[in-house]
C-alpha cells in the first residue's frame, strides 16, 4: 500500500502540465494567472500615463505619492476581501472610518490633554489602541447582527453607513478637530513620517532574505514528504524576479529626496553644512505604506496559513458544508467583521494623521473604492474566491488610474466615468476567464 | 415474525441506539418515534420512499439537526449531540448525499476541514495534510491525483472519494452514508461497495441510506424501513425477500402481514 501511494506521489501532476505555453509556464511556477494579468494591466496603465503625461507619471516623486495615496483604501481592501469571500459585504467602512477617525481626533486633541497635557509621548499609542478597540467593537456589533440574527450584511451595513456617519457628526457637532498629536501625525506620512533611506534599504534587504527563505523552506517541506518539487528554474525565477522588484521599488522610493526646506533643517540638526546645490537625502518609505505592507503580510498570513482563514474560504465555498464540518460559522463571520473594523481603524488613523485633522466627512465613498479595489483584484462577489495581494494590487490599479488622470488634467466627472467603466470591465473579463476555465 | 428481528451479535453491546426519536418541522412529524440500533461490524440499511424521514433521523445522530425528543446512546451511554463537532467527538462520521464539500478549496483542505493538522507554531501544515491525503487516497482510490486543485474541478466519483476520505480518516466507529452511490458510475459504485465491506471487517458500524434495493441487499445485515416518519420495522436481510421489503417500503406492511394480493399490486 505504501508503495502504491509513493508512486502516486511521484507520478502525479505531470499530467496536464504543458511547459511550453505561457499558461503552462505560469502553472509550473504555481503563480496565479489572474494576479499576473493584473500586473500586466497595471504596467499598461502606467506606460499609457507615462506617455500621455510627457514623462511625469513614472517619476520617483509621483510614484512615492501614489504609494501613500493607495495606503488607506489598500488597508481596508485586505479586510473587504475576506468579508466578500464569506458572501457578505460591508458598506459601512467609509462611515466607520469617519466615526473612528473622529473619536481618535477627539481623544488625542481634546480628551486626553485634559488629563495629561499636550504632546505626551504615548498619546499616539493610546489613541491608536483605543481606535482599534472601537473599530473592533463596531465590527463585532454589526457582525453579530448579521451572523446571529440573520439580517443580510447588505442591510446591516447600509444601516451602518447612515448611522456611523451621523454619529461621527454628532460626536463633535460637525466641528473639525485639529491639529493632531505630533507623534500621531507621523502615521500619515508627510515629509517627516517616513522611515528614511537607510531603513528602506534594510527593509528591502530583509524582504529579499524573506523571499529566499520562503522558497527554500517550501522545497525543504516538500522534499521531506517526497512530493514532486517545483522545477528549480521556476523557484530561481520567482526568487530573482521577486528580489528585483523589491530592490527596484526601494531604489525608486529612495530616489525621491527631501524637499529643500526639510533638508536644510535636517542639515542643521545633524551639523552638516547645507551645500549650495541642495542636499540629496532620500525620504524613504512613507509610514502609511509601511503600515500597508505590514497589514498585507499579516492578512495574507491569516488568510492562508491559519485555520481561521481556511474556515473563511470554506464558508464562502459552501456554508452548509462548513457548518457540517464542525466549524463555528457564525462566530467566524463575527470575527471577519471584527477584523474589518480593526483595519478600518488603522486606515482611519492613517487618514486623520495625513490630513492632520478629523472631520465627520472623512472617508466619504471609501466603501465603494474599497469594494472596487477588492473586486478589481479578483474577489468574486459570489463568495469563496479572492486574495489579499490581489486586493492590494486592485487598490493600486484604481489609485493609479485616478492619480494618472489628475496628472494629465482630466475633469473630475470624467475620472468617475473611467473608474466606473474599468470596474465593470475588470469584472467582465474575470467572469469570462472563469467561464473559460470551466 | 412478531418481534423485532433478532441480531446474531446479541451478546455485544450496540454501538448506537436511537430511541423513540421525534423531529417535527412546524406541524409535520418528519420523524415520529423511531427506534433503531447498530452493532459493531454491522451494516444497517435505512430505506423508505422520498420524505420517509431517513435523512432527518440520521441527522439527529450526525449533529446536523437536534431531535425534539428521544434518546441517543453511543456505546451504551446516553449522549447529547448538539452539533456536528459533538458527533465527530463520539466517533460518528457522516457522508452526506450532497457530499458537503467546499468547492473552492482543494481535496486535502476538505478532508481536514475543521480538524486541520497544525505545525508547532499553530499554523496550517498543508504539506502534512497533503501527504496524509495522498496516503489515504492510495488506499481508497489509487487513481486520484488532483490534490492541489479546487474540488469543483473534480468528477463526481472523485468528489465522492474526497467525502469518503474525510469520513474514514479520523478513525470513525460509526459511519453514516447517505446515498453513497447515487451519483456514481458502475466502476465507482463497485469501489464504494468494496470499501463498505472492508470497513465492516474493521468493525465499523455503518448506517446506509439507499434507494437502490440491490445495494441494500448486497451490503446490509439488517434493514430498517421507514414510511411517513414512522418505523415500519427492522428485519434481518437473510430472512426476507426483496418483494417483502418493497411491500414494507410502499405499503408499510411487515412481512407477516403481506398478502399475495399486495405482492401482485407491487408488480402492477
Amino acid at each position: 500500500m505504501s508503495d502504491a501511494s509513493a508512486t502516486a506521489e511521484r507520478t502525479d501532476e505531470g499530467e496536464g502540465r504543458q511547459r511550453k505555453s505561457p499558461a503552462g509556464l505560469l502553472r509550473s511556477m504555481e503563480l496565479d494567472p489572474r494576479l499576473f494579468g493584473m500586473l500586466i494591466a497595471l504596467a499598461v496603465i502606467w506606460i499609457v500615463f507615462q506617455v500621455w503625461s510627457d514623462g511625469t507619471f513614472l517619476t520617483p516623486r509621483n510614484l512615492w505619492n501614489l504609494s501613500v495615496q493607495t495606503a488607506v483604501v489598500g488597508i481596508m481592501a485586505t479586510g473587504m476581501v475576506l468579508v466578500i469571500v464569506t458572501r457578505n459585504i460591508d458598506l459601512s467602512v467609509g462611515s466607520m472610518l469617519a466615526v473612528v477617525g473622529m473619536f481618535m481626533g477627539l481623544l488625542q486633541a481634546e480628551w486626553l490633554p485634559q488629563w495629561f497635557g499636550f504632546d505626551q509621548p504615548y498619546t499616539w499609542l493610546i489613541t491608536l489602541a483605543a481606535g482599534i478597540v472601537l473599530g473592533a467593537v463596531i465590527g463585532a456589533f454589526q457582525g453579530s447582527i448579521i451572523a446571529y440574527l440573520g439580517v443580510p450584511a447588505f442591510i446591516v451595513t447600509l444601516g451602518g453607513l447612515l448611522v456611523w456617519r451621523g454619529v461621527a457628526w454628532w460626536l463633535a457637532s460637525g466641528r473639525t478637530i485639529a491639529p493632531m498629536d505630533t507623534n500621531f501625525q507621523l502615521l500619515g506620512g508627510g515629509s517627516r513620517g517616513t522611515i528614511g533611506g537607510t531603513w528602506t534599504w534594510i527593509l528591502a534587504g530583509a524582504a529579499c532574505v524573506g523571499i529566499v527563505a520562503l522558497l527554500i523552506n517550501g522545497r525543504r517541506r516538500r522534499r521531506k514528504f517526497e512530493f514532486t518539487l517545483r522545477p528549480i528554474w521556476a523557484d530561481v525565477t520567482i526568487g530573482v524576479v521577486g528580489c528585483t522588484a523589491v530592490i527596484v521599488s526601494a531604489w525608486v522610493i529612495n530616489s525621491y529626496p527631501m524637499p529643500p526646506g526639510l533638508a536644510r533643517k535636517y542639515a542643521e540638526e545633524n551639523g552638516i553644512v547645507y551645500p549650495e546645490g541642495g542636499l540629496d537625502i532620500p525620504l524613504g518609505l512613507a509610514n502609511p505604506v509601511l503600515i500597508l505592507i505590514v497589514v498585507g503580510l499579516v492578512m495574507t498570513f491569516i488568510a492562508t496559513r491559519v485555520s481561521f482563514g481556511r474556515y473563511i474560504f470554506a464558508i464562502g465555498g459552501n456554508p452548509e458544508a462548513a457548518e457540517l464540518s464542525g466549524i463555528k460559522t457564525r462566530w467566524t463571520i463575527v470575527r471577519v467583521f471584527m477584523l474589518m473594523g480593526i483595519l478600518v481603524a488603522i486606515a482611519a488613523a492613517v487618514q486623520t494623521a495625513r490630513l492632520n485633522a478629523a472631520t465627520s466627512g472623512l472617508g466619504q465613498l471609501a466603501e465603494l473604492y474599497t469594494i472596487a479595489a477588492a473586486v478589481i483584484g479578483g474577489t468574486s462577489l459570489a463568495g469563496g474566491i479572492g486574495t489579499i495581494p490581489g486586493a492590494m494590487l486592485g487598490a493600486l490599479v484604481a489609485q493609479s488610474l485616478q492619480s494618472g488622470m489628475v496628472l494629465i488634467g482630466v475633469d473630475a466627472p470624467v475620472q468617475d466615468i473611467v473608474v466606473g467603466i474599468v470596474l465593470v470591465v475588470a469584472v467582465a473579463l474575470d467572469s469570462l476567464y472563469r467561464r473559460r476555465l470551466k | 415474525m412478531t418481534s423485532e428481528a433478532a441480531v446474531s451479535t446479541e451478546s455485544v453491546e450496540p454501538l448506537v441506539e436511537l430511541r423513540d426519536i421525534r423531529v417535527a418541522f412546524g406541524g409535520v412529524h418528519a420523524v415520529d418515534g423511531v427506534t433503531v440500533d447498530l452493532y459493531p461490524g454491522e451494516v444497517v440499511a435505512l430505506v423508505g420512499g422520498n420524505g420517509a424521514g431517513k435523512t432527518t433521523l440520521i441527522k439527529t445522530l450526525s449533529g446536523a439537526h437536534k431531535a425534539d425528543s428521544g434518546q441517543i446512546l453511543v456505546g451504551g451511554k446516553a449522549v447529547t449531540i448538539n452539533n456536528p463537532r459533538d458527533a465527530q467527538d463520539l466517533g460518528v462520521e457522516t457522508i452526506y448525499q450532497t457530499l458537503a464539500l467546499a468547492d473552492n478549496i482543494n481535496a486535502p483542505s476538505n478532508i481536514f476541514l475543521g480538524r486541520e493538522v497544525r505545525t508547532r507554531w499553530h499554523t496550517l501544515d498543508d504539506t502534512a495534510m497533503e501527504h496524509a491525503s495522498r496516503q489515504l487516497m492510495g488506499r481508497l482510490n489509487p487513481r486520484f491525483r488532483n490534490f492541489t486543485v479546487p474540488v469543483s474541478s473534480l468528477s463526481g466519483g472523485q468528489r465522492q472519494s474526497v467525502a469518503i476520505a474525510r469520513a474514514v480518516h479520523f478513525n470513525a466507529r460509526i459511519l453514516i452514508m447517505d446515498e453513497p452511490t447515487a451519483a456514481l458510475g458502475p466502476a465507482e459504485t463497485e469501489q464504494v461497495r468494496d470499501l463498505i465491506r472492508q470497513l465492516k471487517k474493521e468493525g465499523i458500524g455503518i448506517f446506509l441510506i439507499s434507494h437502490d434495493i440491490h445495494d441494500v441487499f448486497d451490503l446490509s445485515d439488517r434493514i430498517s424501513v421507514m414510511l411517513q416518519g414512522k418505523l415500519v420495522g427492522t428485519v434481518n436481510k437473510s430472512e426476507v425477500t426483496m418483494d417483502e421489503v418493497l411491500a414494507m417500503i410502499i405499503a408499510g406492511k411487515r412481512p407477516g402481514e403481506v398478502t399475495d394480493q399486495d405482492i401482485r399490486n407491487l408488480h402492477g
